[in-house]
């Protein structure tokens, strides 16, 4: 019994470690889609300035 | 620079509450090992509590103000609320199946719980819905002040009505000495969690507004 609920007991915390690791993951990928988005702009407004 | 030190806290929290929970805290002996579940669940939910606090705060003030930062706040402390919720009930619900028997049972702080996360989910429902960046910061913010409800109905179900959840054994002195550190520890832990996950929420989504008016400043 004490075996079994120690299987419950590290499901609990994987749950809560994937579950945090997975939001942080789609925080950094936001993170990356704005420093793509920061590059494009540079290239725009230096293409601009040449022109 | 804020980010690295929340950071670095956070890492030793953690690790500390980890230390606390698997090794220096004694195993209850009514429940056993699966009560260690308490030390995280209970975080968790507080700090949900916290995080929708945030947002009752922020909307209000976003309603009185309607500056959008306010509305940067209110959503990105809504999400990371709902986060933390989501890992509330799948944790109480792992609970519940070795000690009720059962993943589920509709009591009225579990149904309370589903109904806050439910509030939530409907909070970014209504913003995905809404293309107009000032009517969807508006309605969300009606959302965000009437959800918050909700979070006082959670915290006194089982106070309120007869329950199969625990009762206030934190108020009521049922943990030891130990318990009440290594849960205080975890608490802190999340607590700074949350700051951590919300300030870099915050953050990226103030990037992406000025991304996008530069954008349409120079008609990208």
């Amino acid at each position: 019994m004490m075996e079994d609920n120690l299987g419950y007991l590290l499901a609990a915390f994987a749950v809560i470690w994937v579950g945090v690791l997975a939001y942080v993951l789609f925080l950094a990928q936001k993170q990356r889609q704005l420093r793509r988005d920061i590059d494009r702009l540079k290239g725009m407004i230096k293409k601009e300035g040449q022109s | 620079m804020r980010s690295r030190i929340l950071l670095g806290v956070t890492t030793l929290l953690m690790l500390a509450a980890l230390y606390m929970v698997f090794i220096y805290v004694p195993t209850e002996a009514e429940t056993g090992v699966i009560q260690r579940i308490f030390y995280f669940h209970v975080p968790l939910a507080w700090v949900a509590f916290l995080a929708f606090l945030v947002v009752f705060v922020a909307s209000i003030r976003y309603l009185w103000k309607r500056d959008k930062k306010w509305d940067f706040i209110a959503s990105s402390s809504a999400e990371v609320g709902l986060v933390f919720t989501t890992l509330v009930l799948i944790t109480g619900s792992i609970w519940a199946r070795p000690t009720w028997g059962a993943w589920w049972v509709w009591d009225s702080r579990l149904t309370s719980s589903l109904v806050l996360w439910l509030i939530y989910l409907a909070y970014f429902i209504v913003r995905s819905y809404i293309g107009e960046e000032e009517r969807r910061a508006r309605f969300a913010a009606v959302v965000g002040v009437i959800g918050f409800i909700d979070v006082p109905i959670v915290a006194l179900a089982i106070t309120l009505w007869r329950t199969q959840h625990p009762g206030p054994v934190i108020f009521e002195g049922g943990l030891s000495g130990e318990m009440m550190a290594t849960l205080m520890v975890a608490i802190t832990a999340f607590t700074v969690l949350y700051f951590l996950l919300f300030t870099e929420r915050v953050s990226i989504k103030k990037d992406e507004d000025e991304i996008r008016r530069l954008r349409a400043s120079i008609g990208g």
